[in-house]
């Protein structure tokens, strides 16, 4: 066992997810809202939907590539690095992937390509239809990966036969409550993803005063739809609370930064957690029950203090305890800004309130750094196992692999990931920046269902002059 | 049920081989072209295939973990290094096609993405498929190789010996897929590259035969065996007529066949072994409930829907590329 290789595996995985979840938790929602705008134009029949739903679709192809790039390592990744845990666990996690991979493929690439080819050769309704479909698509991706994810979570469903974990009751892993709180809650995130950076797009052009009518759309949308979703987010986020706190006393005490065992719970704000000394520093505290009302829907319950727990299963505490006041305090604010958004938008106000505008442009990231956060305070949390309480993410890494093997595959994975991303983000900040063309939609010459990136060839060729005269 | 998911999964490997090794050697001539046009044409002529193509590779790696996970768990581990330069090279020669024509000034990165990254690709697949043919060094079921235990002068010669067949399978497509200058250099390439991978083939033979590769007695026990050089020596014989008669349909159709025929000749030399001599099928399979969960959700339906995608996709693309060339411009 070489801890340097252990730690460097670690540090891999988490790059390149954290790279990955970008992608998909802005496509989700992205083929969310594109369905909605083929709606809206099918029952409408207003151009202003059609030019957004193009403008929007061209962004989706990059940004789905890409995601497509990132996704591909990691099915890989497990055997590498982790071939302990992907031989375990390769009778449960094995199929999901492969059901995430069958069906996402069938639905995403089929019909994305109708997306591409189908405006003139098909039916509206069909269109619309295969709109749906591709949605449909990115949804089944985000539940296999979040069942899969689940499974390591709360591991159900099972039984230990020759070293391995063979199921034996597969709609226990599919259909437990675990997953039904974690699942609608990343798809949500998804969403919201997805809202505020089609709303930070529309306050950008208000600003810009360009795109009028698609703008002041986008904004509405957008905030309107944030305004409605953040309620239902943090709801579902607090069934995760109680997931966390029935199945994971130890991730839950990390990040509620409670240290002894208390009845009545008492509730930590603000601390910064002295692991060293076992106590909070500077902390800010709701008094009990105000813990047992939030952990466990009770006035009266019993809550673990990480004290008694013994410490070789404690999670890294700093971790999970601000990456979860981060997620919170970005979803908080991004509620704050949508309800206003919406009121002022409602009163039509909006487009003349610049400091709103200009918070809701910068607002882009929070949803991204929620999603971030959020994912390092359930896989962070989790540890130190990789299949909670079943098998130590130290036992499962591949017991062969040597640092130095994982630190050349950690330089290369950073320098290709950079090398590409930026460029890849570079493109579809020109493409917004650019905005929706007030013209006919043409499809790009041999731009085909399996390269979706190819959609954007035609806006994108490299012209100094247009550079000049988007700005 | 295993027998099922052996089938998945040798048709996923060898369409994989198959359809991303024609544009992996697409990729290794394109570093010997000059011109834009030329470049231009020969993209054209697989980009609206690869990432499909490529799409194979990750239906190998699932059907692996999903129903050997045994398999999966130690081969990835024990090419670890080589693995992941590979999937590196894949990933930048794939964002290589999207980003070149968005640029042009920076456009000899990406078209040295493009060849750099197919160039490993393809050597890796190959030193992987050598170092299994010659046995991995295991210890009680747990690979004990080292670092670069996969690194021996065999390996390095398939390595070599791969980047020839598929340069020679990418010839072959360019013939089919073009006119005027790609295809008129692309058939004088082919002579080149069938000698090449025919010495290829005499010395990987007289080095089995060196060397008493455990991988040899399977031939001596199973004459059979030899139908299948007996089909590629037909079908190289036919490449050659081919070639001399300008015909450019037959020559691809010939070099696919004789990939066909070395995958079953490898195929069956492994059986009813996966990793040879240490792990064999059986013991690779996941249990009943695993194989019989996905056979219902992806394998039954899905995977015979994606093979008519499959087909469909290459069908609506079907003959020459336009003389014009390029795409996305």
């Amino acid at each position: 066992m070489d801890i340097t290789a252990l730690l460097l595996s670690r540090i891999q995985f988490a790059f390149t997810i954290t790279f990955h979840i970008i992608f998909p938790s802005f496509t989700i929602g992205l083929a969310a809202w594109l369905t909605v705008l083929e709606a809206l134009s099918f029952a409408t029949g207003r151009p202003v939907y059609r030019g957004i739903f193009e403008f929007w679709l061209k962004i989706f192809g990059v940004a789905f590539g890409m995601g497509v790039v990132s996704g591909i390592v990691m099915a890989f990744q497990f055997g590498t690095n982790w071939s302990v845990l992907s031989k375990m666990s390769g009778p449960i996690q094995g199929p999901l992937l492969m059901y995430e991979t069958f069906w996402a493929f069938m639905l995403e690439a089929s019909f994305f390509g109708v997306l591409i080819f189908g405006r003139s050769r098909v039916p509206p309704w069909f269109y619309l239809f295969s709109t749906t479909m591709v949605a449909l698509g990115t949804t089944f991706s985000a539940f296999f990966i979040m069942v899969n994810n689940s499974w390591m979570q709360v591991p159900t469903g099972y039984v230990l036969e020759n070293g391995v974990f063979a199921p034996n009751d597969w709609t226990k892993i599919l259909f437990n409550s675990v997953v039904w709180s974690r699942f609608p809650h990343m798809l949500l995130a998804a969403y919201l993803t997805g809202a505020f950076c089609v709303a930070a797009t529309g306050a950008w052009y208000v600003l810009r005063k360009i795109y009028h009518a698609e703008a002041r759309i986008m904004l509405r949308m957008g905030l309107g739809l944030a305004a409605v979703l953040m309620p239902i987010q943090l709801f579902f986020g607090h069934l995760n609370g109680i997931y966390v706190n029935t199945y994971q006393p130890s991730k839950m005490a990390a990040i509620e930064g409670r240290w002894n065992d208390e009845q009545p719970g008492s509730e930590v704000l603000f601390a910064w957690p002295d692991v060293k000394n076992r106590r909070n520093l500077f902390a800010i505290t709701l008094p009990s029950p105000f813990g047992s009302l939030i952990d466990s829907d009770s006035l009266t319950a019993k809550e673990t203090g990480l004290n008694s727990i013994p410490q070789e299963d404690w999670p890294p505490v700093v971790i999970p305890f601000f990456a979860f006041r981060l997620m919170v305090g970005c979803g908080l604010l991004m509620m704050g800004l949508a309800w206003l958004g919406s009121y002022l938008s409602y009163r039509h106000r909006l487009a003349y309130n610049r400091p709103l505008l200009w918070a809701t442009f910068l607002s882009f990231p929070l949803p991204f750094i929620a999603v971030i956060t959020g994912w390092f305070t359930a896989e962070v949390g989790r540890q130190p196992w990789v299949v909670y309480g079943v098998l130590r993410t130290a036992d499962a890494m591949t017991p062969f692999l040597t640092a130095r093997q994982a630190t050349i595959s950690l330089v290369i994975f950073c320098a290709v990931y950079a090398f590409i991303f930026l460029f890849g983000t570079f493109y579809i900040y020109r493409l917004i920046r650019t905005g929706p063309a007030r013209r006919q939609f043409e499809v790009p010459h041999l731009a085909v269902p399996n390269r979706p990136m190819s959609l954007a060839d035609e806006e994108l060729i490299e012209e100094p002059s247009h550079l000049v005269a988007g700005e | 049920m295993v027998m099922f998911w052996v089938s998945l999964l040798a048709i996923s490997i060898l369409l994989y081989v198959l359809l991303d090794g024609v544009d992996l050697g697409v990729g290794l001539l394109f570093g010997l072209a000059r011109g834009d046009a030329r470049r231009g044409a020969m993209l054209s002529s697989v980009a609206p295939i690869w990432d499909g193509n490529e799409t194979w590779l990750v239906v190998t790696a699932v059907i692996l973990w999903g129903a050997f996970p045994l398999v999966y768990a130690n081969l990835l581990s024990a090419f670890y290094l080589p693995l992941i330069v590979m999937l590196l090279g894949l990933i930048l020669r794939g964002v290589a096609f999207e980003f070149r024509y968005k640029t042009q000034r920076l456009r000899w990165i990406w078209d040295l993405s493009f060849v750099g990254g197919s160039l490993i690709a393809t050597f890796i697949q190959g030193l992987t498929v050598g170092a299994l043919v010659e046995g991995l060094p295991f210890t009680n079921g747990q690979y004990s190789g080292g670092e670069v235990g996969w690194l021996t002068p065999f390996a390095v010669l398939c390595g070599i010996g791969l980047c020839l067949g598929y340069a020679l399978l990418g010839a072959c497509w360019l013939i089919r897929k073009c006119e005027g200058e790609v295809r008129d250099v692309a058939r004088r390439q082919i002579p080149v590259l069938a000698v090449g991978v025919l010495a290829f083939l005499v010395v990987v033979f007289a080095y089995a035969l060196a060397e008493n590769l455990p991988i040899l007695h399977r031939w001596i026990d199973r004459p059979y065996l030899f139908v299948f050089p007996a089909i590629g020596a037909i079908a190289a014989t036919v490449l050659a007529l081919s070639i001399l008669n300008h015909n450019d349909y037959l020559p691809f159709h010939m070099v696919a066949l004789v990939f066909m025929s070395a995958f079953g000749t490898l195929a069956l030399s492994f059986w009813p072994y996966m990793i040879p001599s240490v792990i064999t099928v059986d013991q690779a399979a996941a249990p009943q409930s695993s194989l019989v969960f996905m056979f219902w959700g992806c394998g039954v339906i899905v995977f015979p829907l994606m093979l008519i995608y499959t087909l469909v996709s290459y069908s609506v693309f079907r003959g020459k590329v336009r003389a014009s060339g390029g795409y996305g411009h």
